[in-house]
């Protein structure tokens, strides 16, 4: 068991302990932690009070409340941002203002808490603080480490695990309050839409694995010689139900030699990645062509689709972690936004090349070229 | 002050999120008007003047919500606007890319956090709304 040393900053007596009393029996663990964190309580009435334990003693966690008598809860932040210390502050206040929330968001402060809280409420609050702060530690541990974790990355995967999660459990809660009536079928809708968010997600977990496969460095590439017509064929069989359901014909054309030496799990990702968007981002009754050619010193191919395309503007951002485009043409379509990035990240290790050409309502051209080693 | 139902509009990326947060509001006994992107805000503002408006921070851009705030408080100066987003320090965005000079054009008068309680909502609501 670990220990939090929190710190409470309010000049209400009642608030202070308060939060005393919520959070001294509270403990708070994940999956991915090795042990749970509890929490010790430390209380101040002022801003000068605050300082001096700060100055004196271990805190992980303010909980900082903005008007004190004194100095005030932003001039505390300030201070603590100077003296560089490593906690995370929680603002307690009542609806901030856009203008503290800026001041405050500038000077580190990590979240807000509205007041009044429910006990609830605080709990969910420090539990994500808790988080935050194992993860920027941890974070910065493997960087010391020399293992390359970008924690922006992290807060974007936090981001984006989050939506759906706020979105089922919206759904969740107008089904329990049976907001739309009391048959089952009133919740069609709403159970379809959860059931969608779901699998983005689950794509999403299916994508980072692949990109763990990269980044980790660790795993073996098995290099042998693949017939990268095969694996052509395999993933134009795994979108086939899809395909069919749009009416999208796919055709793939080989020209000479399609062998290269190269791990087939990775060249399958690569195959995987750009033909689905192919007959994702594709018209109804639209076309897939994939060609596969032999240049002797490498190897292209080419994946063209007659879909929405984009502009070049677009074209530009799409090869970039958790880029999606987004317009009226995309919006049913899901993704994790990671798909064109893990192909990339898997080219470049071949000392490969991709690139895009695309129009907007004609079509999208992806090229890629693997030298053969 | 006329007895007609306030209009509200909320923009918002997430068509989820959208759906929910029309739903809540409805229930609070005001009116709805939805969008989906920014660009579709700015059409609807073209036409029509709502009450009261919410925005999502990011939805084409990352700072979509601030830009449809600055063009929407140009046409109707009146029109109070929330601001809505999921924490800073959770999507990575950060109040710092906007300079002082920026700062002056962010023209919401509240910024709220995503996944706030019906009852919280309302009180904001009818603070802006002077009801």
């Amino acid at each position: 068991m670990a220990t939090l040393h929190v710190l409470v900053v309010d000049d209400e007596p009642g608030i202070r302990s308060g939060v005393t009393r919520i959070l001294s029996n509270y403990t708070v663990g994940y999956p991915f932690m090795d042990e749970d964190f509890d929490f010790h309580l430390i209380e101040a009435g002022t801003g000068e009070d605050a300082i001096e334990v700060l100055n004196n003693q271990p805190v992980d966690v303010v909980l900082l409340d903005n008007k004190l008598p004194g100095m005030d809860g932003i001039e505390v932040l300030d201070y603590i941002k100077q003296q560089n210390f490593d906690v995370a502050v929680m603002m307690i206040t009542s609806y901030a203002s856009l203008d503290l929330a800026i001041k405050a968001t500038r000077n580190g402060a990590y979240n807000f808490m509205p007041k009044p809280f429910t006990p609830q409420e605080l709990r969910a609050s420090i539990e994500n603080v808790a988080k935050h702060l194992f993860l920027k530690r941890m974070t910065r541990k493997m960087q010391e480490e020399g293992k390359q974790i970008r924690f922006q990355f992290l807060s974007v995967l936090s981001h984006e695990l989050k939506s759906p999660i706020n979105a089922v459990e919206g759904y969740l809660k107008m089904m329990q309050e049976k907001q739309f009536g009391e048959k089952v079928e009133d919740y069609d809708r709403m159970i379809d839409r959860s059931l969608t968010r779901l699998k983005g997600m689950r794509n999403l977990i299916m994508d980072l694995l692949d990109l763990t496969k990269i980044e980790s460095g660790k795993k073996e590439r098995k290099m042998r010689d693949v017939n990268l017509a095969e694996i052509a064929k395999m993933a134009m069989d795994t979108m086939e139900p899809y395909a069919i359901q749009r009416s999208v014909k796919m055709r793939l054309n080989v020209e000479g030699d399609p062998q290269l030496l190269a791990d087939a799990d990775e060249m399958e990702i690569v195959f995987n990645n750009l033909i689905s968007n192919a007959v994702k981002y594709n018209k109804e009754g639209g076309k897939v062509q994939v060609i596969i050619s032999d240049r002797g010193k490498d190897l292209e191919i080419k994946v063209s689709d007659t879909g929405i395309g984009m502009s070049e503007e677009d074209s530009d951002k799409i090869f970039q972690d958790f880029v999606r485009i987004k317009n009226s043409k995309t919006k049913e379509i899901t993704g994790s936004g990671l798909g064109l990035s893990i192909t990339r990240k898997m080219i470049e290790q071949y000392n490969g090349t991709i690139e895009v050409e695309s129009k907007p309502d004609e079509g999208t051209t992806f090229t890629v070229s693997l030298p053969r080693l | 002050m006329s007895n007609e139902k306030k209009l509200i509009l909320i923009a918002d990326d997430d068509a989820d999120y959208l759906f929910q947060m029309e739903a809540m509001v409805k229930n609070l006994g005001f009116r709805v008007k939805t969008a989906e992107s920014q660009a579709e805000a700015e059409k609807v503002l073209e036409t029509v003047k709502p009450d009261l408006a919410i925005f999502d921070l990011m939805m084409e851009q990352e700072d979509s919500g601030f830009i449809l705030s600055y063009k929407a408080k140009r046409k109707y100066p009146d029109m109070p606007i929330i601001l809505a987003s999921a924490v800073t320090a959770e999507t990575g965005y950060n109040f710092d890319l906007y300079n002082e000079n920026d700062r002056d054009w962010i023209k919401a008068d509240l910024y709220l956090e995503k996944g706030i309680r019906p009852d919280q909502l309302h009180r904001e609501i009818n603070k802006l709304l002077k009801l």
